[in-house]
């Protein structure tokens, strides 16, 4: 779960990390407002959660009240990265001297938590560890022993920090490092960090991921949870909870499993077909679960023909099949089925489907294939 | 042969009575796995019933391990108390122990891990179908029925597209040594270098199957790891060609970001180290049968 600028910025606040946080507007009339109580010049700030803003014309400077609401105005509803925008930070106008990065990540591949800092702040830090991999300092932290001072200072010297500015350094790293902990973050992010013309040292923008299986014992980031990214499709489905991900194609899938669901998708694809969507019924489903999910694939009406694919292990074909029998009852569509059912109770499941008008595929192969026909027969693209 | 798990492992179960735990059992029971014991605070003594009987219960791993000499522990708690069981079943002295658990933290999964991995005991997971060595034992989830013993080890990261392969392998007269799901999530206890090394060890594996899928290096890791230390043949399979990028793909682990992780690099990594590629599924046993000349 990405947590919004604003939102990164209080909980560093919460943990002792100096910023500089203003007003969230929804508004041009809003901006205004929170420009006259803030102070000009102010910066608008589009919230979004997607990066590449200020390239996209999302981030813009006010000298007055009336200039913030012009600019709100030009920010707000603008579409950056397919994301589009509901929500500006206006923020005080700080003047940069330096401009340094500084980041905790998740490093998967050693199962631990990697703090990454550049003297290079500001950019980019994909596009400058291909540039310059050596102007990024990396320290990894023993979850055993926590994070050390002398880890501090390699990073502070590793950067070139003047040593004046070491102790504010470690002290930030150090809060940046307890938000990690305490918001179960996969990412807590710092860039630009700042220090001012007048040498003070601000976290200017943040950006904060939590870990969705944590959220039970994160409930006020849980609370402030946005959706508004989502697809009426999407929010569907995980109000019923099912794995589901819009894609743009015209073969609708429902599948057992994020593993077989993405290997379908694949397979259609290898076939020339498009997938509409990912979805993962998970394991032990139910037949209403079932219909429940078909009703989101046929709801799509770029959907020109559904691939079912089912390996039962726990998931049992017969509640499948009465899933699919309740589905085309219930549901008005002229839509073809192509239907494969393998593994637990898939006999019985034959018997139950035996009176529908389904199609079927005794391979994944050979069922995608009759999908990506079927669909193109209808006019996919 | 086989790895991690043989006919003469003792098993435990933590979190027996549970409804995917019992139901669960039941199947690694009938299958023929030697379940020692089970694990569930406060019922402890109690009696089990149906296809359960006789396994006896305990309060905490300590006393199943003391009773029973449980020495593979195969955990179906719910995700908040994972960490806690897995914790438990290494100080109990357990060699090898399988998490089947979704949606534990990734917190829980970093402190864990490196605490377990640094006494030298084997985990497997979280969020994970467990393993099967076919007519030896079974702990976790994946169907017996669909395994016959045989000469090809497979490791995974997903669950039923390996029941998948399985069955399509089994279909074909192909056996397996020992099947490994790892898990999807970001941070498991086990990678695929771990599982290739136990099986490029094995005698009676003569071919592996790897499936990977898109999000990390691991399968990375893998091929340099094939490249350098692996001399049986190696074919893979990986899943997410069509993933969007930035969108968890149902496994917490499954997601391209930062434009890393996608099917394509893992793809060239693979070829790269001499990897046979399938490009579907069910062409996963078609070039075992051609490589083992069946």
């Amino acid at each position: 779960m990405d947590l919004f600028e604003y939102q990164a910025k209080r909980l560093f606040g919460a943990h002792g990390i100096p910023v500089k946080l203003g007003e969230v507007a929804r508004t041009p009339d809003e901006a205004r407002a929170a420009a006259e109580r803030i102070g000009c010049p102010v910066v608008v700030k589009a919230q979004v959660l997607t990066g590449g803003r200020g390239k996209a014309g999302g981030v813009k400077l006010a000298a007055t009240p009336d200039e913030a609401a012009e600019k709100a105005r030009a920010i707000l509803g603008l579409d950056i990265k397919g994301h589009t925008v509901k929500l500006v930070l206006v923020d005080p106008a700080v003047d940069i001297a330096t401009e340094i990065y500084v980041a905790i990540t998740l490093d998967r591949a050693a199962r631990r938590a990697l703090i990454m800092a550049s003297a290079e702040g500001g950019m980019d830090i994909e596009q400058v560890a291909v540039e310059k991999p050596d102007a990024i300092v990396r320290v990894h932290i023993d979850p055993a022993v926590g994070l050390q001072p002398y880890q501090l200072r390699q990073l502070a010297f590793g950067i070139g920090l003047p040593a004046a500015h070491h102790a504010a350094f470690a002290d930030l790293v150090t809060r940046l490092h307890n938000v990690f902990e305490a918001a179960d973050a996969t990412l807590a992010e710092v860039n630009p960090l700042i220090l001012t013309t007048t040498g003070e040292m601000l976290a200017l923008d943040g950006k904060v991921t939590v870990d969705a299986s944590a959220l039970y014992r994160q409930s006020a980031l849980a609370a402030d949870r946005y959706d508004g990214d989502l697809t009426d499709a999407e929010r569907a489905a995980r109000d019923a909870g099912l794995n589901y991900v819009d894609l743009d194609g015209s073969i609708g899938c429902l599948v057992n499993g994020a593993g077989l669901a993405m290997a379908s998708m694949d397979v259609i694809k290898l076939f020339g077909g498009e997938p509409a969507n990912f979805l993962d019924i998970g394991g032990g489903a139910q037949a209403d679960k079932v219909e429940k999910a078909l009703r989101i694939i046929l709801a799509d009406t770029r959907v020109k023909a559904v691939l079912i694919n089912i390996f039962g292990g726990i998931t049992r074909g017969d509640e499948v099949a009465r899933g699919i029998v309740a589905a085309l009852g219930n549901i008005a569509t002229d839509v073809p089925f192509v239907v494969r059912i393998v593994g637990t109770n898939a006999e019985a499941a034959q018997t139950i489907l035996a009176d529908a008008k389904l199609h079927s595929g005794a391979t994944l192969a050979e069922a995608a294939q009759k999908a990506v026909q079927l669909a193109a027969e209808r006019g996919a693209a | 042969m086989s790895i991690y798990v043989d006919a003469s492992s003792r098993v435990l179960v933590q979190g027996i009575t549970g409804r995917e735990g019992a139901f669960h059992t039941g199947h690694m029971v009938k299958s023929g796995t030697n379940v020692v014991a089970g694990v569930t605070p406060g019922k402890g003594g109690q009696a089990l019933e149906g296809d359960l009987a006789g396994v006896p219960m305990f309060n905490t791993v300590r006393d199943a391990v003391k009773a029973t000499g449980a020495d593979v522990s195969c955990i179906f708690v719910p995700a908040k108390f994972a960490a806690d069981a897995v914790l438990e079943a290494a100080d109990a002295g357990i060699a090898v122990i399988v998490t089947i658990t979704e949606g534990v933290p990734v917190h829980d999964m970093i402190r864990v891990t490196n605490s377990v991995r640094s006494r030298g005991i084997t985990m497997i997971g979280p969020n994970c179908p467990g393993m099967i060595t076919p007519g030896g034992a079974k702990v976790g989830i994946i169907p017996a029925n669909i395994c016959t013993p045989g000469p090809v080890g497979v490791v995974s990261r997903s669950g039923t597209l390996t029941y998948e392969v399985l069955h399509a392998l089994t279909s074909r007269g192909i056996g397996q040594t020992t099947a490994v799901g790892i898990g999807g999530d970001p941070v498991q206890g086990t990678k695929f270098v771990d599982v290739l090394a136990r099986f490029q060890a094995d005698p009676a594996t003569e071919l592996i199957v790897m499936i990977g899928e898109i999000g990390g290096t691991d399968e990375e890791a893998a091929a340099a790891f094939v490249a350098a230390n692996v001399t049986k043949p190696v074919v893979g399979f990986i899943a997410g060609q069509t993933a969007p990028p930035g969108k968890t793909m149902g496994h917490a682990g499954a997601i391209i970001s930062g434009g890393k992780g996608t099917a394509a690099e893992k793809i060239r990594a693979l070829q790269a180290a001499g990897i046979a590629v399938a490009r579907h599924p069910d062409e996963i046993a078609e070039i075992v049968a051609g490589q083992l000349g069946r």
